[in-house]
Parts: structure tokens; sequence; C-alpha cells
């Protein structure tokens, strides 16, 4: 199978293109004509300060706004995305920042939560969930003992694991990880990278926001990066040094601009 | 993992203890709040010289309850999900009406059915439920596509029904009512002994088929079951509370002079020394009926697990694709057509449609299921949880009148009893760290 970098060489249709994208709240311009698009088996860095519009970008792919101009194609398709069904039915599968785990219920049900499995009866399978859960908890985090308890209960780590369980279980082709390790020590850090590196090998293409520079150079192929709601940029990671991608979010220049250009000139 | 390792200070008898309730799986919190509602009976039984756990007096205490707990089992699903209901008396009240006016009326005169056509009550019921529905179902769209806050809605909702209720009957009692329709107050329709008890069986044996089908379906897994022991006992108190109901509600008996009218009704004479217990009222059943399906629908349909979802976390429940707008307006139809469900209870037993009908139901209804471990933070709570806080108030009530508390007492009791309840539970809830 050819790399990410080889199909982007030869110009086949990546599997994620976002388009002249644009969405305002209120008259502030949170995400302005931004371009992005990712192929599969490639990690796709987002960066930017808070507030330059990376994770309102990778909700309009996942579903939760709805773009005011612009166009998604997927694997060169036009597609409608207005809600978070009609993502996962393109199989674009989101771990959010906050996680999004109903607290009162238990790993199983967050696992599958809007997908239940159900009996002939049409109702909730709450044994073969669990089932489930134990399967795909085991590959993950073999470590993970608590299936009967609500997750309010769990450590921030296995909050993490079910989030991912939840992403990847259900035949991920696009994944979405919004600050995958913001609340992770460095052990389960680890553990989210040595994924990240196995779903890529799987064909899984995967946009990663992240403030962590060295994560991105350590776990992306290229890196978008936004300010004020504009895209700066998209580098290929092995062509920059953490400098290069730290003056972009900083001063919102190209790595060899010159020095005092705004980020006006570039967009 | 530190989850494994004992706390040597532990003395070996606290750890059986805990083991026992921890092997039979069963909510501290519900036992806590039987154990509650038992010294509250017992207490009161002393203070009355026992009358006040007679048979009569438990026919009557169900037969109360009915109307308020068959509400508070919806108001369980609109506080989970961070909602409230004031509106469930006047709602009740606008049922109510409705029916009475279908049943007096419109059936009899405008449409020429005459007095207790034998269709009358179910049409008379249909129509109240779909009022009900559709209303409960507006409110819901106002809250959900509107968004306008559900305590602003049935804030208006409280004003508006229980007058649009006065408005359709002038203030009038309408009465009487349609002798078929009757049957749902409670007194006037039981199952008499032998149906009672084929019907006790039946649960019975359904409680016990459950309890099995559950075990079967962890162990098809190879999950942990509890021991063999603990699920016999569970069994056994299941089957013993169901048909110990049953057998109270039988031995109360029909008077003999009512049972001797009512043998004369239908031109039999009533042999010497006859007695006949009243049984099941239909009314109870009708709870029941209403507890068993909204439990099934809390516990395993996907209505259920996206109402506490969304409780949890509204924001998580939008991102997995709940359409969470039209799970308001659901959650809010439920609850109209169950305050339709009491309306038909409520009026039947009073045999008319009085003008103050469910008057102050809304904040019994609230409190009923927020004693029975609803917590308004959302998320949380249980429909047999709500059933018994609506028996407990009950109970309170009831209980307060028989001993000849005053009035004003018996209320400020009642209100009381309600925010040391909810302390209760807070204070309970942080000591075993559940949120």
């Amino acid at each position: 199978m050819a790399t990410a970098k080889e199909l982007r060489a030869s110009g086949a249709t990546p599997l994620v293109e976002m388009k002249d994208i644009s969405i305002a709240f209120g008259g502030v311009k949170a995400v302005d004509h931004v371009s992005v698009d990712l192929h599969p088996g490639e990690v796709v860095g987002l960066l930017g300060h808070n507030g330059a519009g990376k994770s309102t970008l990778i909700k309009i792919l996942s579903g939760a706004y709805h773009m005011d101009a612009g166009e998604i194609r997927i694997n060169g398709d036009k597609v409608e995305i207005t809600n978070p069904r009609d993502a996962r039915t393109h199989n674009i599968e989101t771990i959010y920042q906050t996680l999004a785990l109903a607290d009162n219920l238990d790993a199983a049900s967050n696992l599958f939560l809007g997908r239940e499995l159900v009996t002939p009866f049409g109702l909730v399978d709450d044994a073969a969930m669990e089932a489930e859960c134990r399967k795909i908890m085991g590959r993950l985090n073999p470590n993970f003992r608590k299936f009967s308890e609500p997750v309010s209960a769990l450590s921030g780590g296995q909050r993490q694991s079910v989030a991912i369980a939840r992403a990847v279980y259900f035949n991920a082709k696009i994944l979405i990880m919004d600050e995958p390790t913001a609340a992770l020590g460095p052990h389960e850090t680890q553990m989210v990278a040595e994924l990240i590196q196995q779903l890529k090998a799987e064909g899984i293409g995967i946009f990663l926001i992240d403030h962590d520079v060295h994560a991105v150079m350590e776990l992306c192929d290229r890196a978008s990066v936004m300010k004020n709601g504009q895209l700066v940029g998209t580098v290929n990671i092995e062509d920059v040094t953490d400098d290069d991608l730290l003056s972009m979010i900083i001063l919102g220049k190209n790595p060899g601009e010159k020095t005092g250009a705004t980020a006006d000139s570039v967009a | 993992m530190t989850d494994a390792t004992t706390q040597p200070t532990q003395t070996q008898e606290t750890q059986i203890k805990r083991s026992l309730f921890q092997q039979l799986e069963l909510d501290t919190r519900l036992l806590g709040m039987v154990g509650a509602f038992i010294i509250l009976c017992i207490g009161f039984n002393l203070l009355t010289d026992g009358r006040f756990l007679t048979p009569r007096n438990i026919f009557n205490l169900t037969i109360q309850t009915v109307s308020v707990a068959i509400m508070a089992s919806g108001m369980v699903f609109v506080i989970v999900t961070r909602h409230i209901d004031l509106s469930v008396g006047a709602l009740l009240a606008t049922c109510s009406a409705v029916m009475a006016m279908v049943q007096t009326q419109v059936l009899p005169d405008m449409l020429g059915f005459g007095l207790n056509h034998p269709a009358t009550w179910a049409i008379t019921i249909a129509a109240g439920l779909l009022v009900g529905t559709l209303i409960g179902a507006f409110h819901g769209w106002m809250v959900g596509y509107l968004s306008i806050p559900a305590f602003i809605v049935t804030l208006g909702g409280f004003l508006v029904w229980r007058n649009v209720a006065w408005y359709m009957t002038d203030g009038q009692t309408i009465g009487p009512l349609d002798k078929t329709f009757l049957i749902f107050g409670g007194i006037n329709g039981t199952m008499g002994t032998t149906w009672s008890w084929i019907i006790g069986l039946l649960a019975t044996a359904m409680a016990l088929f459950g309890l099995w089908s559950a075990r079967r379906s962890r162990q098809g897994h190879g999950f942990a079951v509890k021991p063999l022991w603990a699920e016999l006992t569970l069994a056994a108190l299941t089957s013993g509370a169901i048909l110990g109901f049953v057998w109270i509600l039988n031995s109360y008996l029909i008077p003999a002079r009512r049972l001797k009218r009512m043998m004369e009704a239908r031109g039999e004479t009533m042999p010497e020394g006859l007695e006949v217990g009243y049984g099941l009222p239909i009314s109870v059943l009708i709870l029941i009926a209403v507890a068993v399906v909204m439990t099934l629908i809390a516990r395993r349909t996907r209505l259920g697990r996206y109402i506490f979802a969304t409780g949890g976390n509204p924001d998580a429940a939008e991102l997995s694709g709940i359409n969470t707008r039209l799970l308001t307006v659901k959650i809010f139809a439920l609850m109209g057509f169950l305050c339709a469900l009491s309306a038909v209870v409520a009026s039947a037993r009073l045999s008319n449609h009085s003008n103050d009908i469910g008057t102050l139901d809304e904040l019994r209804v609230i409190a009923a299921a927020v004693i029975g471990g609803t917590a308004l933070s959302g998320g949380l709570g249980t429909i047999h949880g709500a059933i018994l806080g609506a028996l407990i108030m009950q109970a309170l009530q009831s209980g307060m009148a028989m001993v000849g508390v005053d009035a004003p007492f018996q209320n400020i009791v009642v209100g009381t009893v309600l925010v040391l309840a909810v302390l209760i539970d807070i204070i309970y809830r942080k000591r075993v760290g559940a949120k």
C-alpha cells in the first residue's frame, strides 16, 4: 500500500477535502475561507492559538456546526453534513476535547450511545453491548475493569479510553482528535501516540488538533496552522522545525517569509 | 491498581455485612426508602391503635396514591432531562373537563348515544388521552424547538389549562359520570379475590422469569453473576411482596349491606354469612402497568437510554447524534398522556369532575419524584422510586389526618419532610461518592 506521501505526490483524490470553508457567529468570522485536506493513512495536525478557529473548523466536519459557505468532499464526492449522524454515516468519528461522555451511564452505554445494539424485540441489549465493550477495551486498555460503574467514577485516562473506543469501534475511516492527550499523564499519552501510529497503519486518516508543537512534530505528517480564523499555511513536517511552526502560530508567517509580513498578507 | 487492596482497619463483621448487600446487588438507597416507609406505617399504626395498618386503610391508601404516582413516573423523565413540569395538575383538570363534557354532553346529547352507552367510556378515555398527549407535545415543542425554558412554558401552562378547564365547564361540577367509566376510580372497580390471586400469580411468574432470563443472558456472555442464594432470596422477596399485597387487598371485605345491594341489583339474594373481598382495584392495576412500561422504557429502550444520556450530558447526547429537541417533545407528550390517564382515575374516583380537581398536584408529583431519588440536576432517577415517593407522601398525609393533626401542621410536616429527604439524599450520595 502506498504511503500518504506517495498518494499525495501522485495526485490521488484525497480522503477528505474541505474547500473554502467559512462560518461566522454573530459577525465574527470564526473560520474564514479555509481549505484543508487529508489522505488515507495520513495524520494532519491543526495548530493555532485558542480561538484561532481550529476546533470550529473540525466541528463543521463532525456535524456539530453547519458551515455558511464552502464544500466538503469525501473520496472526491461532495457531501452534505448537517448533523453528527450524517458525519457518522460517512465514517467520520470524533474524539472531543471534552470527551462528550454521559457521566451517569456506564462505559458500554457510552460506547454505543446513539447506536445501541438491540434484541430482536427492539430492546437495548446491555449484555451484548457489555461483551463488545469488554472486547474493545481489552485491546485499547487491558487494565480497564469498571464496566458496571458510571463513567463519572473513572480516572481521566480511563474516560479517555472510553472516548477513543467509541471512535475506533465503529470502523472509522476519518478520525478527528481534539487535543486527545490534554488530560492525560505521560504513560497514557504514550498509549495514545502508539494508537495513532496503529490507526495510521490501518489506513485511517486523522485530523489531530493539538497545542503541543512537539507532539505534532512527532505524530503528524503535515500541519495546517490557523490564526484569527484564517489559514496561515500547510507544511510538510519533514521540511520544518519546531521554531518554524511556532512562528507560524504566533506571528502568522510561513517559513522563509520575510520578517514583518502580517497574517493578512498571507491570507 | 489500588482497588483490590482491602483496608486492614475494617472489622470482619462490617465486611460481611457489606458483602451481603453487595451480593444481593440491592439498591441501598431504595432499601432506605422502604425502611422509612415501613417505620412511618408502624408509627402511625401505633398512634392510631392499629387503625392505620388495616386492609381497609391500605386499600384506601393505594387508591389515593394512584393518580399522583402515575404522573410522578412521567415526571421522572422530565426531571431527568433537567426540565420541570409545573402544569401537570392543571393539565389533569383540562383532560378531566374534556372527558366530563364528552361523556355527559357531547356523546349522550349531541351525538344521541344516550346515558351509559357501552362505547361511551372508551371514546371518552381516547379523547382525554389524545388531548393530554397533544397538549404535552405542544409544551415539549415550545421547550425543545423554541428553546423557552420548561419552567416558563409550564408555569404559563399551569395558568392556561387550569382556566381552560374552568371555561369549558363554567366552573360547575360535572356529574354523574358514565357507569363504566367509574370502574377506573378504585372502589367501584375491583377484580374480586379469585382474579386478584390469578393476576398476583401471573405477576410473580413474570417477575421470576425476568430474574432468570437476566441471569441467563449474563451467563451466556460469561459475565459474573450473583451467587444462587442471593438470586433465590431476591426471588423470594419479590414473590412475597406481590402475593402479600394481593392477600391484604383481598382481605378487605365488601361491607355486607353493600354486597347485598350489589347482588340484589343482579337479581340474586345474598346467602347468610357470605364474605367477599374487594381484591385488586383496576386503578392500581393501571398504575402497575404504567410502572412496568415506564421502567421498561427507562431501562431497555433507546428512548430511555437517550433520556438518561441527555440528562447526564446534553452536549454529549447531541454530539452522539441524538435529536434532543424531538426527544423533549416525546418526553412532554408522554407526561401529557400520563396526566390524562391520571385524570381518568382521579375523576372516576370522585365520580364527577369538580373545578378544583388536581389542584396542587404539580407540587405533590414533583415532591414524589424528588423524594423518590430523582435529582433536579438531571441524569438520575427511577420509576419505582417516584412511585414509592408518592406512597410515602400519601401515607404521611392520610396518617396525620387519622391521628388528628391540624390541617396547617399537616402541610408544614409534608414540606419539612420534602426538604429533609433531599438533604439526606445529598448526604447519602456524598458518602457513597456518587454524584
